[in-house]
């Protein structure tokens, strides 16, 4: 194996990464996820550089994640929300950029509710920018941790059949998976009704199936989506009850899949509708894992953005090597 | 200045006339005339202008442009508007009534013709709005508006949704003899619609306009069209289905037609990976099957007219998050030369003076302005251009107030080289402008 070098100032969507770069992360990934397990949690790998997590839309669990991310990395974090910015007061995104370029910030990690607005920070300042999630573009590090958690699981990516069910429509989650599963070989299936599951995405090289049962015994991964069902979703499906009937991963089909299959979700879980409660704690559920996992691909996506050299498939002196 | 003009050894082409041979141009006193008195020939009067190795024709038209006056001149005046016309070899212009206020009453229609006269070195013609506001709901004063000078009526960067609304205002319009242009988009379709709904719109996550929102507002129109027996024009049409309905309703012969812009047949969506707002506009670029269906529709008649909708917007309103930068992009001075790139050059579709028809005498027969032609007794509005003129787009030598151009840096053959309005030179490639 060999370890590919990493260019990228930013990671703004795995559409624009080849296989090799995003191996090169989730290697990264594997060697910090190993500082997380001691009891000296932190490297200095970015000691005295200064992190801004620029979140626009909310999102906690995201957020947090950064901010401990960089935190292990030794890194200053600044947080910044849409009311704390001046965005509210009507200034431009591009104004807003360059302020936080006149703070020095070396890493900004942006969470926005428009598609495209992690490139367009990207184009236009030096510092690295990485995507927390624009629109319903993508969600690159969740696409990471997802591949993360499979491959640490099952071992091996290659072949693995994925489902994605839900609102792949407006999933920046589910382009995330399909760019990187596709592209490190996984099979991935997406799942939902027609209206969020419309025929264009076949162009991504996935299948796609309008009923969760059809692909209940033969997956690998059953990575359920959040189902929103608010007002601009109301003309997409007809209710959350037939939803759940048609889609939800209730406990009798949970008694369908594989008994090594792996059941994901990247939170927050609507209990009951895409997942049982049972379901979603039982044998199978990696959920947890994954949140895990994301502090280990996060921290991996800052250090490499920030000139850190890929590390070598893990091996324990690797994992030592960083304190 | 000379008040006759004698434009030597050109190619003359008048497509409204079936003319094209290389000969002389004379214009006196701003009409085209068969001679000059032999004292105003050569040196001694007349301004003579070779025009050997390059082809004379009427001076083009676009009835379809933005100029922003009244109301948002930070992006364009007419004054400046007018000069990205003259600089793209545009003689007269038709501007669109979404200004601000909205051109629904003979006031601003007067205020923006007095604009016109006093600053704007093309000729500048109205559009009148279908509809207070360009809210779709109630009827503009359309008597008025036809009684102040409108060409035509469109509600352009909004389209009538009420069915019933529009049929009144076509039969309303037909009374004066306006015909009715519309922005074909049916906006429970389109919805929060940024670009072409498809593979593209797929992979980056923004939210999707199909081209039936286009297409379902083409069949309204031809069958208002066909039920009212007055002319509707589909603007800036951007869809196959749309082409393949007007082609089918033109040979049962409803009068209904339509316009083509240069972005439509040039760039596909897949230009927007890179979420350039430069290539945000409305409606929105689509597939190589929409453009190869486009390209159809010009050569057969299908689609008769060909226009721009300039569309300027400053830069610090583009450069913004894709889904909030407005729609649009500049076209007046890359028009002649993306069409003769594309139709003549690239696709052999159309030859010279078929395209020169579609930009001159079949744009003035639609809107009855008294132009597109070198018909002696004409008013002399002409240019000459050399469609092989190979040269580069750089938006810094734009004359527009805005920059919001897709193709800095595209590389083209065709240019005008001299645009003359009314007899006056008031451009030319080598000098600029001449006030
Ligand atoms: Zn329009
Ligand atoms: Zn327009």
């Amino acid at each position: 194996m060999t370890t590919h070098q990493w260019k990228h100032k930013d990671l703004c969507a795995l559409a624009d990464h080849t296989p090799d770069e995003l191996i090169t992360i989730l290697d990264t990934a594997k060697a910090f996820k190993g500082v997380g397990e001691r009891n000296l949690k932190k490297v200095p790998a970015l000691r005295g550089k200064t992190l801004v997590n620029f979140f626009i839309e909310p999102s906690t669990r995201t957020r947090i994640s950064f901010e401990l991310a960089a935190m292990r990395l030794s890194a200053d974090v600044i947080n910044i929300s849409a009311s704390a910015s001046s965005l509210e007061k009507g200034e431009t995104l591009l104004d807003t950029a360059r302020n936080l370029e006149a703070l020095r910030a070396d890493l900004i990690v942006i969470r926005h509710q428009s598609a495209g607005s992690a490139r367009f920070l990207a184009d236009r300042l030096n510092a690295s920018v990485i995507n927390a999630g624009d629109g319903a573009h993508e969600h690159p590090t969740q696409g990471l941790l997802d591949a993360f958690t499979i491959r640490e699981k099952l071992g091996y990516i290659k072949g693995v059949h994925v489902a994605i069910v839900g609102d792949i429509l407006f999933s920046r989650v589910a382009r995330s998976n399909i760019q990187l599963l596709t592209k490190l070989g996984a099979e991935v299936t997406l799942v939902g009704p027609s209206t969020l599951v419309p025929a264009t995405f076949a162009c991504l090289g996935v299948k796609l199936v309008h009923s969760i049962d059809e692909v209940l015994e033969e997956v690998d991964v059953i990575n359920l989506l959040r189902i929103q069902y608010e007002r601009q979703r109301k003309e997409y499906f007809p209710g959350l009850g037939e939803y759940t009937a048609r889609f939800g991963l209730t406990k009798k089909r949970a008694e369908r899949i594989k008994p090594e299959c792996l059941i994901m979700h990247p939170g927050p879980m609507n209990r009951g509708i895409e997942i049982d409660s049972d379901v979603a704690d039982g044998r199978g559920s990696v959920i947890l894992d994954q949140v895990t996992n994301g502090l280990a691909v996060r921290m991996a996506v800052l250090y490499l953005c920030s000139g850190g050299a890929p590390f070598a498939p893990v091996t324990p002196s690797a994992t030592d090597s960083l304190s | 200045m000379n008040a006759s003009l004698h434009i030597k050894g050109g190619r003359i082409i008048d497509p409204a006339n079936g003319i094209d041979r290389i000969g002389d141009l004379f214009v006196r006193d701003g009409i085209i005339v068969d001679s000059l008195p032999k004292n105003e020939k050569g040196e001694r009067g007349a301004e003579v202008i070779d025009a050997t190795g390059k082809v004379v024709s009427p001076g083009l038209i676009d009835i379809h442009v933005h100029f922003r006056e009244p109301g948002q001149s930070h992006k364009e005046t007419i004054a400046t508007g007018a000069r990205c016309a003259a600089a793209g070899g545009f003689t007269t212009v038709v501007c669109m009534p979404n200004t601000s206020p909205v051109a629904d009453s003979p006031a601003t229609i007067a205020w923006i013709q007095e604009r016109a006269a006093s600053t704007a070195c093309v000729n500048v013609f109205c559009t009148g709005a279908i509809t207070k506001g360009l809210a779709g709901e109630e009827m503009a004063p359309i008597g008025a508006l036809a009684a102040a000078g409108v060409v035509a009526l469109t509600d352009d960067g909004r389209c009538v949704q009420n069915h019933g609304v529009m049929r009144r205002a076509v039969e309303y319009a037909r009374h004066y003899g306006l015909p009715v242009m519309d922005h074909c988009q049916e906006t429970t379709l389109s919805a929060d619609g940024v670009m072409n709904e498809g593979e593209w719109s797929t992979r980056l996550g923004l939210p999707g306009w199909p081209s039936l929102a286009e297409d379902l507002i083409v069949a309204r129109n031809i069958l208002l069209a066909e039920e009212t027996g007055h002319p509707i024009h589909c603007q800036h049409i951007s869809s196959a289905r749309s082409v393949r309905l007007l082609r089918e309703a033109r040979q049962r012969g409803v009068p209904i037609t339509a316009e083509a812009c240069p972005h439509h047949i040039a760039l596909t969506d897949g230009e927007l990976k890179n979420f350039d707002t430069n290539f945000k506009m409305n409606p929105p670029l689509r597939t190589q099957a929409d453009i190869d269906e486009i390209i159809a529709g010009i050569s057969d008649g299908t689609i008769t007219i060909l226009a721009s909708d300039h569309a300027p917007h400053a830069t610090y309103e583009k450069e913004v998050e894709f889904d909030r930068a407005p729609f649009g992009i500049l076209g007046l001075e890359t028009e002649l030369a993306l069409f003769l790139e594309i139709l003549l050059h690239q696709r052999k579709a159309l030859t010279l003076p078929q395209i020169l028809g579609m930009l001159t005498v079949n744009p003035a027969k639609f809107l009855r302005l008294d132009r597109g032609t070198l018909s002696t007794g004409a008013p002399a509005d002409i240019t000459i251009l050399d469609p092989d003129h190979a040269w580069t787009v750089d938006k810094n030598e734009s004359s527009s107030l805005s920059r919001n151009t897709p193709f800095h840096g595209h590389s083209l053959r065709g240019r005008a080289l001299t645009t003359i309005v009314g007899g006056k030179v008031v451009w030319d490639l080598e000098s600029g402008f001449r006030s």
